[in-house]
């Protein structure tokens, strides 16, 4: 990039003009989050998917005792905050592609942190409720 | 191939989704009255349609997932192996699901 097109002289140089910008101003944080929470998933995928199975058509009482135990919580708690923060990166990927307008951005942006924040903490207390026995 | 779009698709799909998985951990915290809502809506015909689709978005998702892996690590770009990958995802997904719900069915998810 040539020093042409600044009307004014500067010593700062094209990079640090652009460092720390982007369409989140955050850089490849959300990237590399999004594939690790996508990685732990990934191995998780098979332990939660026997859990949900072992779980059906159970009654209220097995599944209390079932969630409840600490090997079956831990990894329901690792699958939903990775869960909840993978999808929260992902919703803001989506909204920033679609959404031009910026207050409408912004709120939509806010809505979406709202929601993830909100599913990863009801199943959190869930699951600690159970896990507690009270 | 409209794949990505897909990828995008079920990706919201399953955000929204969460709320059923929240719906179900809520519940079984809150006593046997609640559990049995749960476990009356996800037994019904639109139940358990909704819970289908739910398991064939999340395994689509996770295979789409692992081939934009493949392409974050650098492989996976000709035309052919493009193509494969695609294929792969959209076939090994519905498969997948439908591995899914026979060890369901076959572990008492009939019930």
């Amino acid at each position: 990039m040539s020093t042409s097109d600044t009307p004014k002289r500067s010593l700062r140089t094209p990079l640090g003009r652009v460092r720390n910008l982007g369409a989140a101003h955050s850089g490849t944080s959300d990237f590399w989050r999004q594939r690790i929470t996508a990685v732990a998933m990934t191995l998780l995928m098979i332990p939660a998917l026997v859990i949900i199975v072992m779980l059906l058509g159970r009654n209220q009482v097995y599944a209390a005792q079932t969630l409840s135990s600490i090997p079956v919580a831990v990894i329901l708690l690792l699958f939903i905050f990775a869960s909840a923060w993978h999808m929260k990166i992902g919703m803001q990927v989506v909204i920033e592609d679609y959404v031009h307008n910026e207050k409408l951005k912004l709120v939509s942006v806010m809505l979406n942190n709202f929601f993830s924040v909100a599913v990863a903490l009801a199943s959190t207390y869930a699951i600690l409720k159970l896990s507690s026995g009270v | 191939m409209a794949l990505s779009i897909i990828h995008r698709a079920t990706g919201i799909a399953l955000y929204f989704g969460t709320l059923l998985l929240v719906w179900w951990l809520v519940a079984a915290a809150s006593g046997p009255a609640a559990y049995a809502h749960v476990q009356a809506f996800a037994g019904s015909i639109i139940g358990r349609l909704i819970v289908f689709g739910y398991t064939w978005a999340l395994m689509h998702h996770m295979l789409s997932g692992i081939r934009h892996f493949i392409w974050d690590l650098g492989y996976g770009f000709k035309a052919n192996e493009r193509e494969a990958l695609t294929w792969g995802a959209l076939i090994g997904g519905i498969a997948l699901t439908v591995l899914i719900w026979i060890v369901a069915y076959a572990n008492g998810g009939g019930r």
